[in-house]
């Protein structure tokens, strides 16, 4: 389940005749995490929905450009979204598990994509919840609704549905933000070691968590891609001034 | 006067008017209650009425009641659901679907007489059911559904848009997510306006007169076959319903007990519709402390 | 040879996701069609039927909307429907005007006096008032609201003032519910505005709230006062069904949904006495039209 990342190209996305992202050119390398940093209405989570085609389902949207993922346009009209957005994961803000218990949570999507022996499922339960860290707390009380859990394990339980169903991609929208200190350190540990295997994006308006967990940052502003590189760079010696304004402190 | 004495009267007269609707619920139920409860004994709720005897009862229209509430229900819901997921996640906003909305409105507010004659027209006569239960209820439907369609719409409406995210983005199909994830959130909402929907069903008589009829043949309740044109169970024949029942014995009663009889079938039936309010209550109530229950 | 490879390919199976996407849909669309044929059907059926009774039976359209003497099955046969119109009319305006300040007191005590317990008392007994069926409003304003004004003023009891009393406490709900919605939606920071002012509780309520929310007050009238006009069974039950104009409020007299409940059953489909019947609902159809179209209006002022 590896991909070569992911290559966005002259990507605009319009609500109604609003430009929210203007011409963004953009790569995310396998196993790295890209940080999306700026100021709030700058289009860096539009950008984030555009990547598994999310701002389809909300009316008046358009998105132009190219996004390349392993040789395919998905920003393509024909492409299938339902079997797109099973490569690709993805994490909102709020913790969102679904109202049912949560082995349901996790068994709910590879049951649908075609696995129905429940021995293969328990072991995708269980071995999702490994991953997510969430297994050691959980596995007494599986059948139990989600909604009982504390939010930070929600979110990760969140992260767990999202890697049942094998994808290659994973989107976050400030995961943590709707979070506690504690449970934020334990969804950025989980970052550092989701990345192994997965190709991550995460947008946070939080720069410290952008600096501690990402590999790369990318900087938007106005719609626009400003500048993105590697996460020390940006933070130390970024080329262009805006970045430096915002990561210095001086708007956003 | 000053603004100090108006204020003060202005308080006064709102209160009473609040304390006179109050007391008008309490009058028009107390009324009813009074009346009728007396009347009503095992023997009333299951026996035939008598056309000019005194001693008649409403077993048959009550049961044509609820039989017919059934059979509407069975129609109305599914098609009523499935009109409000339409609304709420397929139509695209623009001007196609604010003139659905406008003909569910004006459906909404059609007087239910004109359902009843529309029924007569089609159901009774073109479709040539004749005054039978399945014509009542198809009209009850047309009456009920606008209803349906707006609750299933709120409620679907009401689902937290992350949670329908969350699924498309497991890659799940819009219809998938539609019914796996997002009707069940909403199905405690849509089951408490289900009920009072049926309340509402139950105590309909205009929509009925022309198309149920406002007589029944001689109930047979030993034979359950439901092609029998005596069994109870046949939806092709005539049927009386109490709210019907009611209509008809305060205009043309001839039994001598004709206003006893009324007021026992209107009790009845009140306390069959506030038997549902406090249902549809109840049950929203349990469910809200099911879904917020920490545990 | 390859042909039939290359045709194989294409008959691949619909993926499973987009069947049932398409199953839904179409489900869910033929639904909504339904909801549609049958508006349709409803206004075609009852216009073509109402309609006949101009085209085929000869009646003047004029003479029906204005002409004071209904008596279809005399000789010759007379369709002045104008009693009738003039019935639903006066009833629901006075259903209206009875039902519109209680409905709007009602509605300020509940978001404005005592939220508490408005919420907990009034808002159940008003939810009750919708729930009760129409025909025990009617049995009521027969024993209780016919007898009471039999006794207090000349005449028979029955007529427009019953019919009015019974309507006005049906269309209650609608209105007092309608508007404690716009009541409760206004900005907060309107009324501590005008406290702040140093203006009463009432001058807040008359000079900013009332102002504010009046086309959504108004459109909850409308809506009462649409809900009054089609209302048939309990109108029926108290107005004492003369096809007349009355000269008092206590004199028996009619409305269009009184007389199709009492003749539809006994006029033969097709004659022109049932025809002219069909005319009276396609009138009550149109004013239905009339009122959503006011109400859209309302609503139009309501966003601005």
């Amino acid at each position: 389940m590896q991909t070569n990342g992911l290559k966005v190209n002259e990507l605009s996305v319009f609500y109604g005749e609003k430009e929210a992202v203007k011409k963004v050119s953009l790569s995310f390398a396998p196993q790295t995490v890209t940080a999306l940093i700026g100021p709030s209405g700058c289009g860096k989570s539009t950008f984030l929905r555009s990547l598994n085609r999310m701002n389809d389902t909300i009316g008046g949207v358009r998105t132009t450009g190219e996004i390349w993922i392993d040789g395919v346009n998905i920003n393509d009209p024909s492409i299938d979204v339902v079997e797109l957005r099973q490569q690709i994961g993805m994490v909102w803000q709020r913790p969102n598990p679904f109202h049912k218990s949560i082995y349901e949570n996790i068994a709910f999507g590879p049951r649908y994509h075609g696995i129905k022996k429940k021995k293969q499922l328990d072991e995708i339960v269980e071995d999702s919840l490994r991953k997510a860290a969430l297994w050691e707390e959980t596995k007494d009380r599986l059948h139990n609704s989600a909604l009982a859990l504390s939010g930070g394990q929600q979110q990760r339980l969140c992260i767990a549905r999202s890697i049942a169903v094998k994808p290659k991609i994973i989107l976050m929208d400030e995961p943590a933000s709707a979070l506690d200190p504690v449970s934020t350190s334990k969804i950025e540990e989980l970052i550092a070691e989701l990345k192994k295997e997965y190709c991550i994006v995460i947008v946070t308006h939080n720069m410290q968590q952008a600096a501690r967990v990402s590999d790369r940052t990318a900087f938007f502003y106005m719609g626009k891609l400003i500048e993105a590189d590697s996460t020390e760079v940006m933070f130390t010696n970024p080329t262009q001034k805006e970045t430096d304004d915002y990561i210095s402190g001086r708007f956003g | 006067m000053n603004a100090k004495t108006a204020d003060r009267i202005a308080t006064v007269v709102i209160f009473a008017v609040a304390a006179f609707i109050v007391l008008l619920l309490i009058g028009l139920l107390g009324f009813i209650l009074v009346r009728g409860i007396s009347h009503i004994s095992w023997d009333f709720l299951t026996s035939a009425p008598e056309t000019i005897k005194a001693g008649g009862g409403i077993g048959p229209q009550l049961f044509n009641s609820l039989f017919l509430l059934v059979l509407t229900m069975l129609i109305t819901v599914p098609i009523g659901v499935g009109a409000g997921i339409f609304m709420s996640q397929y139509a695209k906003p623009g001007r196609l679907t604010n003139s659905i909305r406008l003909v569910v409105e004006v459906l909404s507010s059609f007087p239910s007489i004109v359902v009843g004659l529309f029924g007569m027209l089609v159901f009774v006569q073109k479709f040539d059911i004749g005054f039978s239960l399945l014509s009542g209820a198809l009209a009850l439907t047309v009456f009920n559904l606008p209803l349906m369609v707006r609750i299933t719409e709120q409620a679907m409406s009401g689902v937290p848009r992350e949670q329908k995210e969350a699924s498309l983005a497991l890659g799940l199909s819009r219809w998938k997510t539609i019914t796996s994830v997002m009707f069940p959130i909403a199905l405690p909402t849509i089951i408490t306006g289900t009920i009072l929907a049926a309340g509402r069903v139950f105590g309909e008589a205009a929509a009925l007169l022309f198309t149920a009829g406002m007589s029944s043949p001689r109930l047979d309740f030993t034979d359950w076959n439901p092609l029998s044109p005596f069994s109870p169970l046949n939806p092709l024949r005539p049927a009386e319903t109490l709210a019907v029942h009611i209509w008809k014995i305060n205009s043309e009663g001839l039994a001598p007990d004709a206003a006893e009889i009324a007021a026992g079938a209107s009790a009845v039936l009140v306390i069959t519709v506030l038997l549902f309010n406090f249902g549809a209550r109840w049950f929203g109530r349990y469910l809200h402390r099911k879904f917020t229950a920490t545990r | 040879m390859e042909q039939p490879a290359v045709k194989g390919q294409k008959v691949a199976f619909v993926k499973p996701h987009v069947r049932e996407e398409w199953i839904g849909r179409i489900y869910t669309t033929l639904c909504i069609l339904f909801l549609i044929v049958t508006i349709v059907a409803i206004v075609y059926f009852v216009a073509s039927k109402g309609l006949s009774t101009f085209f085929k039976n000869g009646v003047n359209i004029g003479d029906l909307l204005t002409g004071l003497k209904w008596n279809p099955e005399g000789e010759p046969p007379l369709f002045g429907a104008l009693p009738f119109i003039f019935g639903s009319f006066s009833t629901s305006l006075l259903a209206a005007l009875i039902a519109a300040p209680l409905g709007c007191c009602a509605a300020i005590f509940m978001t404005q006096i005592m939220p508490g317990v408005g919420r907990k008392y009034l808002q159940p007994v008003i939810e009750l008032l919708a729930g009760i069926p129409s025909v025990v409003y009617g049995f009521v304003g027969l024993s209780v609201i016919v007898p009471m004004l039999r006794a207090i003023f000349p005449g028979q009891g029955i007529g427009i003032m019953a019919g009015s009393l019974v309507l006005a406490v049906m269309i209650l709900p609608t209105i007092t519910t309608i508007a404690t919605d716009a009541l409760a939606a206004l900005p907060s920071g309107l009324k501590e505005g005008s406290f702040a002012l140093g203006a009463t509780r009432w001058q807040t309520i008359y000079r900013i709230v009332i102002p504010t929310t009046l086309p959504a007050l108004l459109t909850g009238v409308v809506l009462g006062m649409s809900r009054a006009f089609g209302e048939a069974l309990a109108v029926q039950m108290v107005i004492g069904n003369a096809p007349h104009i009355p000269r008092s409020l206590f004199e028996s007299t009619s409305t269009l949904t009184s007389a199709i409940t009492l003749s539809m059953g006994n006029t033969i489909t097709g004659s022109a006495h049932n025809n002219a019947l069909w005319s009276l609902a396609l009138i009550l159809l149109t004013m239905t039209f009339i009122f959503v179209f006011i109400v859209r209006v309302l609503e139009r002022r309501n966003h601005r």
